[in-house]
């Protein structure tokens, strides 16, 4: 359960791709930074939120997984770059064989894990491919 | 002051099952699908539940007609298969659609017809000017029991539904809701799929419940079936909103455009009003729908709902249900048992 108020903290990152942005040097920041590295004091940081379509730089595909994945074997993880700059890693839930490097994305609300039968359930976004998706 | 549909938003997810593959598995008749009028079934993926898919239609009911989520006084989330006994779908939903906080939530369980129930609460506040907008859910990832009667039907999918005074897609010009205690259908605390009385569901459940709401709307409103352009009934299977309607003096061709049962299932809470949001997506302004719920337990929410000019504004601006038909992807009895939860591992 102690798990409990990390996830907390991170829901506006999690569910709504809330990041910084540095209006100074107008550079994007996911996760949030609360100092600009480029402009530090001199920056004013704002939140940004994401609207989430991006594109996979790079993938693999997961077969072996960990208990708590399992039965979502065999499953994607990919480099996604936001359209405004950042990298992050993200589940991208399509087939293996239809993921390819290049390919444009767009968020999608999932459950991205829960602790155990009886802990929380942790939400939030993972991605979809923007083609083909309603 | 009239009240009524600002926004609406669908999500049914992508995976399906069908019919003829759970008959195979249990050694059923092969023209179940036909005698159900169920031919395929909405499948959660295995990351998808309750609270996912209703924030999914809820997000498209925002962006569909622009909504800032700051003016949502109240989320009521109707559900039968709410992810927490004890923790709000409604909370979850609402920070994912980025309310500002300052509002009330609730979760609502009727069987089917938590959503509707949503509707008439979200249309009171809104009436009485206690708020601004409010946002009703019906959300349902439904369970049935293997090899049960329900298994062929259970399914999942979502409606949200934005509730205000201004700038309507379509008002609701009345409701009406008949409720008994009749126990029809049911699932005990902690019990992983729910309970029925077989065919009692049918004639002192379905039929009394929507035949008596619908009667008592039609006296209330002064109207008759023939009124209406569009007539969507719950849809637990295919044949029972063709037989109440028939029954009732509406017409096939008025519940046609709301009936996708046979091509997603019963989502439950979410079951009418995606028939009223498939509906809502070919009505013109100044036609009429009659929309009657029926949650198991028992009871039916009627409304009399009328189509404005502002249905023409935010229609295209968001998917259609039809649009959640289309590349859809089979599953096998193996892999639905997968998604469901129904393996323990």
């Amino acid at each position: 359960m102690s798990t409990v108020p990390r996830f907390w903290r991170h829901i506006p990152q999690r569910y709504n791709l809330v990041g910084t942005h540095c209006p100074k040097c107008d550079e994007y920041y996911y996760p949030p930074r609360a100092i600009c590295p480029n402009c530090r004091r001199a920056a004013k940081m704002e939140d940004y939120r994401f609207d989430g379509k991006g594109t996979v730089v790079t993938f693999t595909t997961i077969y072996n997984a960990t208990d708590d994945f399992k039965r979502q074997t065999p499953y994607n993880l990919a480099i996604i770059e936001l359209d405004e700059g950042p990298r992050l890693t993200g589940q991208v839930i399509c087939t293996p064989e239809e993921i390819e490097i290049g390919m444009r994305v767009k968020p999608a609300f999932r459950i991205l894990g829960k602790d155990g039968e009886r802990g929380i359930i942790y939400y939030g976004t993972k991605f979809v491919p923007a083609e083909g998706s309603v | 002051m009239p009240a009524g549909i600002v926004s609406y938003g669908v999500y049914v997810p992508r995976y399906r099952i069908k019919a003829e593959e759970i008959a195979r598995v249990w050694g059923e008749r092969e023209d179940m699908a036909k005698s159900l009028n169920v031919f395929e079934k909405s499948v959660p993926d295995i990351d998808e539940d309750a609270v996912t898919i209703a924030v999914e239609a809820a997000r498209i009911a925002i962006m569909r007609a622009s909504i800032d989520p700051a003016r949502i006084d109240a989320i009521y989330a109707g559900s039968e298969s709410h992810p927490y006994a004890v923790k709000p779908t409604a909370t979850i939903v609402g920070e994912a659609i980025g309310v500002d906080h300052q509002l009330t939530a609730a979760d609502f369980e009727f069987a089917c017809k938590a959503g509707t129930a949503a509707v008439q609460a979200c249309l009171g506040l809104v009436t009485a000017k206690l708020i601004d907008l409010g946002l009703a859910i019906g959300t349902d990832t439904s369970q049935g029991a293997p090899g049960d009667a329900l298994e062929y039907t259970a399914a999942a999918g979502s409606a949200a539904y934005v509730i205000g005074r201004d700038d309507l897609a379509a008002e609701i010009e009345g409701f009406y809701s008949f409720t008994t205690d009749t126990p029809d259908f049911w699932r005990r605390e902690g019990m992983p799929y729910p309970e029925h009385g077989g065919r009692f569901t049918g004639e002192p459940g379905y039929f009394k419940h929507v035949t008596s709401a619908t009667r008592g709307l039609l006296k209330k409103m002064r109207t008759i079936p023939e009124d209406y352009d569009y007539a969507v009934f719950h849809q637990p299977n295919g044949k029972f909103p063709v037989r109440v309607a028939e029954k009732l003096g509406f017409s096939i061709e008025q519940i046609e455009p709301g009936l996708v049962v046979p091509w997603i299932g019963n989502t439950y809470s979410g079951s009418s009003l995606i028939g009223l949001a498939a509906t809502l997506d070919v009505a013109r302004p100044g036609e009429r729908i009659f929309l009657a719920s029926f949650g198991s337990g028992a009871g039916s929410d009627a409304f009399s709902i009328r189509v404005e000019e502002g249905i023409e504004d935010i229609r295209d601006r968001g998917p259609r249900v039809r649009d959640f038909l289309k590349d859809v992807r089979y599953l096998d009895y193996a892999v639905y048992a997968k998604h469901k939860g129904k393996l323990r591992l």
